[in-house]
Parts: structure tokens; C-alpha cells; sequence
């Protein structure tokens, strides 16, 4: 588990923009009539993304919109590590997968060039601009070691494709995600091995043929 | 060619990304392809074929598929029937149902479609974890694609009214647990449920449910088209089909390929992700099933075959295949060590065992890395790790016990010298007192 606190200092108000307001409600719509709460994550993530953080007058607005009490809102936004509870850079927060698959490939030296370039992990550098954290695995080990850098991953990186990125940031261009050194998706480096027969993809999959195996009589429900 | 399997046997033809992902493009490789007809027949019909090819869970635990949904009841009643697609992939290793949702993501739809059928479920959400931002844009740009083209959704052409929905969770490993994934679901803390009840009894708000791996789901309209024989052709008894594995670690090219089961380990480091690091005499050990399973080492990697019987009577896993490869110049302590770390910060708080257990093994496990640790204090960890496992609700406890138990059954000599070299450096232990006599 990790100890998880609101931040000390806290806006006075939160209220959602027209936008996010339509696509709460366009995630509450998915959910079952009376099922409102099962919408509170992708809610408090829409918060985050308007606010770059979760404040806490957020926590009642939500709390009113799913009609649940706020007490259970403060406990998601406490135990979904997701959720940033102080606020982070403005231009980029980087989240590092520090994890084994990532580590073995190097993160350890990706943490050191953040803890340089950025500072100390969680709160924001001096002029607000960057924050980074350690996260735990992020699911894209065959491209580790990776980083999230506001929502998207950038994968393969070595100390100097880090750099790189850090510096386009840093002068207000966003660097397309994906692998630092041209792999496509997860293929294996310098091109696939495998699927590369052109019969999957001429078209003659799609050509109806009966199913083996049907049943004699055809079954009703 | 290389490994076993041909690619005219491949079923993820854009697992790379390199053609098409929207419904054009997955059509022309075969997806929706005599989806009419498979819903013309009988749910039984269906359960029976993905029981026939021998399809087991490709979650990690390995149930079989078609039997778990013959579990929903046979009469819907007021009480909705709904499948739950878990695409909470969050194991350490594990990618591949990433490469699913955002390479072929109608796949998935065609195989939540089939399987909702299977199991009477009118009602499918796919739960998907928060950091795939990519891969929920793509997924729910499909279903709309799905749901215009009237596939899915209300009064569709294939005759079953199927409303499927993506919603997301909020960065907690532990909600790919099915019974933490249903709580999420309904907004609250991803603590598990106890079971039974089960999820076919009382799933999500209490109803029926059924919640499969992506890769379970998205491979049963592949078994209906081609047949059940097709499919368990491949791999060993009881371990049949095709099956996504990576490797992510020391090798020369880590990657996600789709393979036979019962690959021998051997070829497929060696023929799919570009041999070990340094050549196969540098292998020390290999995690084979994403980081919850026990290791084995270069010995047993050489002949051990990748599947679930093979991998389980060496004591380790096939997990979700996705292995976690070391070589001899990494530190495995500190390997295994951060995945202690992992459990620990992954652990939800709900069982005692597991609350204080993942972070005093983590805590023990970090002296390990220094060698600073007692001898004696490799036993108490052993022991703290079997009072975790099989204490728990869910296999988290689990889990976090066993990479730890796979190193010290593999590993032990060298620890134990690591611990004696760090006391051979320091006068104040009572060992190092002779020399300091001299």
C-alpha cells in the first residue's frame, strides 16, 4: 500500500467545464439507472484532466454528481494511484515504469537523469513547468524501459532519447509517442519475424465459407 | 521459417500495427467473417466448440473457457447476465493485450459479441487500466466504427442485442483480480470480494457474470471460424492453441510473438527475441509467466516447454507467458527485490497477511540486495513468505511469495556468500573478529 494525503494548500472551488461536464454525464449514461457510482473513476479522471490534478472541492462536486457520499470519493482518489492529489508540472509530468522488466533494461539510469534534470521525484521543479514520478509497471515491457509523459508512452529510451525529449518539451514542442528507436509497436527490432506471409492480408480471409463444425439441425434459442 | 507455428495459423494478424486496425482493414483479414452464422446456432453450440479446443483462461490462471461459461445460469432472468472483458493488464511482463486493443481492436468486439451470446448476456463492459490512454481511444473509436456499421448495440444484424461499453480503472495492479475488477466496476475500492459467491452466481451489482482475459475473448471467433480441431492441434494435451508470449529483459530483441503452445523456452529466446544477451551460456535464470511465478534457472530453461503442465512441474508458471529474462551480469537479487517493492506498493490493505507480509519481505529482501542482512534472516523470510501464500482472498499473497520462494530454491549458496562477503569487509561482526586480531 502506499500513504497517500490530500495536498495542504487546496483551491476554493472546482466546477467542471460545459465539456467535461457532457462527458461525465455521457459516462454516467454508460452504467445502469441508479448505478452512478461505477462512473466516479473516469469522473475524477476528467478532473485531472481539466485540473492537471485531483483538488479537493473536486471530491464534492463529484460526490453530488454521482450522488455518493464523499467519504467514498476520497477513498478512490486515495487508493488509485492514478490520481494526483498535489499539483504536477504544467508542461510535462514524466512517469517513469521502474519496475523489474523496466530496470533490467536500464530505468535506473532514466531515474537518474530525471532526478537531474528535473529534481527531486514528486513535487514539481522550481518553476512548475516539470514533475516526475516512479510508477509501478506500465505494461509495455517489450519496449522497455519506457516513460508516460502526460498520458502517452515513449519507449525504448536510452539517457540520451530522454534528454532529447525533455529538451523538445521544454521548448514547447510534444514529441510523437512510441518507440525512440523506430520499432512499430511491439515488433521485434529491425522488422517483424513473424507474419509476414502477404496471403493475411490479400483479402482472402474475408471470403465467407460455412463453418466447420455446424450442428445438423440448426438450434433455436 | 521460424519457431513453430505457420503464419496462415497466426489469429492476431496485426499485432504489430503495421496495417489497418479500423473495420475496413479488419475485415480484410477476416474478422466478422461468419459471425452471422456462429450466433445462428445454438449458445451450447458455442460452449461446446470453445470446450472441444481445449482454450484455457489466458489471464494467467489457465481455467478452461468454455466450461466457465457454461457456469451462467441457462434462463436469463430479471437479473441481467453481463460479461466483464478484463483488460486490466498490469502483471510486470505482460503486454499483450495492449497489442490486441490497439492492433486489432475489432477482434475484441467480435469476441465479446460471441461470448456474450454464449453466456445470454445483453450487457458487456471492458475494463480497461487508466494508463492505456492509447489504447481506450482506439478501442472505443472501434466501437463506435462497430456500433454504426450496426454489429453491436440494439437490434444489429447478427440478431443478438449487444450493448458492449469501455470504462477504465484507475491504476491499482490489483484490479485485474476478477473480484477487485468487479468492485472497481461499481466504483469503489478495489479490495477483492470473497468467494464463493462466484461471478456466474453474483458478479457486478449482483448479477451473472462471467470475466475473461482479453486474449481469451478475442481468440473464440477465430475457434468457431476455423474449428475446434484447428485450434487444439497445436501445443500439448491439455495445453492447446496458439498463445501471445514476450520477453522483455536481456535478450537481443524483446518482443510480443504469437506462438504455438509448448514451444520448448529455448527456441523461442532463440529463434523470436534474438537469443539471450551475450549468448545462451549467459542465461541465469528466466521468469516465465509475467513476475508472479517462480523463476527457473538456465538449466531447467534449456528444456523446459511453454506450458501450463510443463512450466507447473518445474515448480514455476506459464502465467500470462510473458517472461521475464536475466542474464548472468544483472543483479537478480535486486530483480527480485523490486518486485518485492512492486507487491508491496500493489498490495490493496485488505488481509493482514498480505498488508504487513509484501512490506517486510520487501524490507528483508533490500538487506539481501547489500548482503547486510543475518543469515539467519533468510529463513524468516521464507517463513514469512509461506505464511503469505494461501493466506490471502486473492492471489496477490500469492504472488508476492513466490518470486522470493524461486530465488532462495535456486539461488540460496549465493545470497548466504553475498551475506559473508559483507561481513567478511566489517570488523564488528563477530566472523571478521580473527582477522581483527592479527
Amino acid at each position: 500500500m502506499s500513504v497517500r494525503r490530500l495536498a495542504k494548500d487546496q483551491p476554493p472551488s472546482f466546477a467542471f467545464s460545459a465539456e467535461a461536464t457532457e462527458q461525465a454525464q455521457g459516462w454516467v449514461a454508460k452504467f445502469p439507472q441508479g448505478r452512478a457510482q461505477s462512473a466516479v473513476i473516469p469522473v475524477l479522471w476528467l478532473v485531472q484532466k481539466q485540473e492537471g490534478w485531483v483538488p479537493e472541492p473536486a471530491l464534492r462536486v463529484v460526490a453530488e454528481l454521482l450522488a455518493m457520499p464523499v467519504i467514498r470519493v476520497l477513498e478512490i482518489v486515495t487508493f488509485y494511484t492514478m490520481f494526483q492529489l498535489s499539483p504536477v508540472g504544467t508542461v510535462a509530468h514524466v512517469q517513469l515504469c521502474g519496475t523489474t522488466p523496466c530496470m533490467l533494461r536500464g530505468a535506473n539510469a532514466l531515474k537518474t537523469v530525471l532526478d537531474q534534470r528535473i529534481g527531486h521525484r514528486g513535487p514539481a521543479s522550481p518553476d512548475g513547468r516539470f514533475s516526475w514520478e516512479e510508477v509501478e509497471c506500465m505494461g509495455a515491457c517489450a519496449n522497455a524501459p519506457m516513460v508516460a509523459i502526460n498520458d502517452y508512452y515513449y519507449e525504448d529510451l536510452t539517457v540520451e532519447s530522454l534528454n532529447g525529449l525533455l529538451d523538445e518539451l521544454a521548448g514547447g514542442k510534444t514529441p510523437p509517442p512510441g518507440s525512440s528507436i523506430g520499432r512499430t509497436g511491439c515488433a521485434p527490432q529491425g522488422g517483424p519475424l513473424s507474419l509476414t506471409d502477404p496471403a493475411l492480408y490479400d483479402g482472402s480471409r474475408a471470403k465467407t465459407s460455412k463453418l466447420p463444425n455446424a450442428p445438423e439441425k440448426v438450434g433455436a434459442l | 521459417m521460424i519457431g513453430m507455428l505457420e503464419d496462415k495459423d497466426r489469429i492476431f494478424t496485426n499485432l504489430y500495427g503495421l496495417h489497418d486496425w479500423r473495420l475496413e482493414g479488419a475485415k480484410a483479414r477476416g474478422v466478422w467473417n461468419g459471425t452471422v452464422e456462429m450466433l445462428s446456432y445454438s449458445p451450447e453450440w458455442v460452449c461446446d466448440q470453445i470446450k472441444a479446443s481445449g482454450l484455457r483462461g489466458r489471464g494467467g490462471a489457465g481455467f478452461a473457457t468454455g466450461l466457465k461459461w457454461t457456469f451462467m445460469p441457462k434462463q436469463e432472468s430479471e437479473r441481467p447476465h453481463y460479461l466483464v472483458v478484463n483488460a486490466d493488464e498490469s502483471e510486470p511482463g505482460t503486454c499483450k493485450d495492449r497489442e490486441i486493443m490497439r492492433g486489432d481492436p475489432h477482434r475484441l468486439i467480435e469476441g465479446c459479441l460471441v461470448a456474450a451470446y454464449a453466456i445470454r448476456a445483453h450487457d458487456c463492459f471492458i475494463y480497461i487500466r487508466g494508463e492505456y490512454v492509447l489504447e481506450r481511444e482506439r478501442l472505443e473509436a472501434a466501437l463506435l466504427e462497430a456500433y454504426a456499421a450496426k454489429l453491436i448495440g440494439k437490434d444489429n444484424i447478427h440478431g443478438w442485442d449487444c450493448n458492449i461499453r469501455v470504462t477504465h480503472g484507475g491504476g491499482a495492479y490489483i484490479c485485474g483480480d476478477e473480484m477487485a475488477l468487479l468492485e472497481s466496476l461499481e466504483g469503489k475500492k478495489g479490495q477483492p470480494r470473497l468467494k464463493p459467491p462466484f461471478p456466474a452466481g453474483a458478479g457486478v451489482y449482483g448479477c451473472p457474470t462471467t470475466v475473461n482475459n482479453v486474449e481469451s475473448i478475442a481468440v473464440a471467433p477465430e475457434i468457431l471460424r476455423r474449428g475446434a480441431e484447428w485450434f487444439a492441434g497445436f501445443g500439448r494435451p491439455k495445453n492447446t492453441g496458439t498463445k501471445l508470449m514476450s520477453a522483455s529483459g536481456h535478450v537481443n530483441k524483446p518482443c510480443v510473438v504469437e506462438e504455438a503452445m509448448s514451444i520448448p523456452l529455448r527456441q523461442l529466446i532463440d529463434e523470436h527475441f534474438g537469443g539471450v544477451r551475450g549468448g545462451w551460456g549467459n542465461l541465469k535464470a528466466v521468469i516465465p509467466g509475467g513476475s508472479s511465478v517462480r523463476m527457473i534457472p538456465a538449466e531447467e530453461a534449456e528444456v523446459a516447454l511453454m506450458d501450463f503442465d510443463d512450466l507447473a512441474a518445474r515448480k514455476s508458471g506459464l502465467g500470462t507467458a510473458a517472461m521475464i529474462v536475466m542474464d548472468k551480469d544483472c543483479d537478480i537479487v535486486a530483480a527480485i527485490a523490486r518486485l518485492s517493492y512492486f507487491y508491496k506498493h500493489e498490495s490493496c490493505g485488505q488481509c493482514t497477511p498480505c498488508r504487513e507480509g509484501t512490506g517486510w519481505m520487501w524490507r528483508i529482501m533490500e538487506r539481501m540486495v547489500t548482503g547486510e542482512a543475518e543469515p539467519k534472516e533468510i529463513d524468516m523470510l521464507l517463513d514469512v513468505a509461506s505464511q503469505v501464500e494461501g493466506h490471502t482472498i486473492c492471489g496477490l499473497g500469492d504472488a508476492a511469495a513466490w518470486p522470493i520462494q524461486g530465488l532462495f530454491r535456486h539461488f540460496r549458496p549465493e545470497i548466504e556468500a553475498r551475506i559473508a562477503n559483507y561481513r567478511s569487509r566489517r570488523a564488528n561482526f563477530a566472523g571478521a573478529t580473527l582477522i581483527a586480531a592479527e
